[in-house]
């Protein structure tokens, strides 16, 4: 029954993200999918975005909605800034302005980091007070701006830009790891190979090689699948490799392997391109409508 | 015997490709899970914060409204005598009556809100302007923590009821157990609401 249950509710838990919500690709700080704003005041907005990202390293974004397809702003909201990661990681500092005009609702979604900051309440009166008037004529642009400028005004001196250091230890995986593969596949040689048992039982050596060097690289690099891979390849290797004719080639080979990886923790958002630090959100903001 | 050997050789391997890269999946999940709980507990805390004051702005100007103001100030008290403490996870009679006595109040304030509506000078009142704004934005945060929750406990119950995480659990943390889960409410499935 209980099993029966949470079939039931995985079902539905599963449902519901496959249903979820198309969004918009985030090409720049003003996604505008309305298209509410011409190409001068898109730009003139974007500067005034980059320009506060560069100081305070909080990424505000615009974006605008042709449609919410019939969903709540806030439910919206808080999916799109984290399918987006707007703000850095660590600090979630991000905030969006979603416009929907078609559906006259406007929304400041606030990361958690600058929910202190930010308020409910603050970004309510920033909605009714500020943004709604102008939008209420029609005249978008103006509300948007003032509508950021009010934003950024209340969110001023709560992060500040740093030099760009992050992932300190990415390099220093970089260098350990060949070494710990290297490691790894001579030590077991030395200890193993010259027994004579293991030229009559190549695979037991093998294996036991390849068990004891995932455990080792696991132990010491705390990523499984990675460990798993390296036991994988001690085995191969002392299962089919010539040891006494081991030569740099096949090294690089095997540690040609894993430079994706390491690769892959780099990200961010540098380059030419804008894209979201990786920040998350928890529903903070306020919504309102004209 | 070298054949033999060779099996072993592999079950040891096999044994190890499968339980090496799950070992630290209950952990881990269970992890996830208690996050997820503790943000969600923090915002219904953070919900129970907000009703003394409310209540009493809301006495300002609508004091014959007593039936619904005392309704909430119990579903409150109701509310906060309950933790979702890790235990509670883990315990279906627990769990349950902390989301009854949660969505009881849910069910009380928005009654309360409901009502205000007849009373235009409160709702005009600056105070209580800011406490609705914070209320909507605390119901709204609960509602994605609650969705969180729902979603971090999914995969930790699959993991131990499915069978290679469930035999890792069983040799390496015979302890854990499967957690309890919201049964979704109305307000929880994503309906698209119609507007007129």
């Amino acid at each position: 029954m209980l099993f029966f249950k949470l079939f039931i509710s995985f079902l539905f838990v599963t449902l519901f993200s496959w249903s979820t919500i198309s969004f918009p690709k985030l090409t720049s700080q003003v996604v505008d999918e309305a298209g509410i704003f011409t190409s001068e005041q898109k730009s003139q907005l974007s500067s005034l975005l980059k320009k506060h990202e560069t100081n305070s390293s909080n990424q505000i974004v615009v974006v605008t909605l042709k449609s919410l397809n019939g969903y709540d702003i806030s439910e919206y909201g808080y999916q799109l800034g984290r399918e987006w990661g707007i703000g850095q990681k660590g600090k979630n500092n991000g905030i969006l302005l979603i416009i929907a005009p078609n559906d006259r609702k406007v929304r400041i979604e606030v990361g958690y980091g600058l929910e202190g900051a930010l308020t409910d309440a603050n970004s309510e009166m920033i909605i009714s007070n500020i943004i709604t008037p102008y939008f209420k004529k029609g005249d978008y642009f103006t509300g948007t701006v003032r509508g950021i400028d009010a934003i950024t005004e209340t969110i001023k001196g709560e992060y500040s830009a740093k030099p760009k250091s992050d992932n300190a230890d990415t390099p220093f995986m970089l260098i350990i790891m060949p070494i710990i593969l290297l490691l790894l596949v001579f030590l077991p040689k030395i200890k193993i190979a010259n027994s004579d048992k293991t030229k009559k039982l190549p695979f037991v050596g093998a294996s036991i090689g390849g068990s004891i060097a995932g455990l080792l690289s696991w132990v010491m690099l705390a990523m499984p699948l990675a460990s798993v891979v390296i036991g994988i390849v001690v085995f191969l290797l002392m299962l089919f490799g010539d040891f006494e004719n081991l030569d740099f080639n096949s090294n690089r080979n095997n540690s040609g392997g894993f430079g994706g990886f390491s690769g892959s923790s780099g990200g961010g958002f540098s380059g030419g391109g804008f894209s979201g630090g990786g920040g998350s959100f928890g529903g903070g903001g306020a919504s309102g409508s004209w | 015997m070298k054949i033999f050997g060779g099996i072993i050789g592999v079950l040891l391997l096999i044994m190890a490709l499968v339980i090496l890269p799950r070992i630290n999946n209950v952990p881990t999940l269970d992890e996830k899970v208690k996050t997820a709980a503790s943000t969600l507990d923090s915002q219904y805390k953070r919900r129970a914060d907000l009703i003394p004051n409310l209540v009493a702005t809301v006495k300002g100007y609508a004091s014959h409204e007593k039936d619904t103001l005392t309704d909430v100030i119990e579903a409150r008290a109701k509310a906060t005598s309950i933790t979702l403490t890790p235990e509670v996870l883990s315990n279906p009679e627990a769990f349950k009556a902390y989301e009854k006595a949660q969505d009881g109040l849910s069910g009380a304030l928005s009654k309360l809100m409901m009502v205000t509506e007849n009373y235009p000078e409160l709702k005009a009142n600056e105070n209580f302007i800011a406490l609705q704004s914070q209320l909507e934005g605390t119901e709204n945060r609960i509602a994605v923590a609650r969705k969180d929750y729902i979603d971090a406990v999914q995969p930790y119950n699959l993991e131990l009821r499915t069978i290679p995480g469930k035999w890792v659990a069983a040799i390496f943390y015979p302890e854990a157990e499967v957690k309890q889960n919201f049964t979704a409410s109305q307000t929880d499935l994503a309906t698209p609401k119609v507007a007129f």
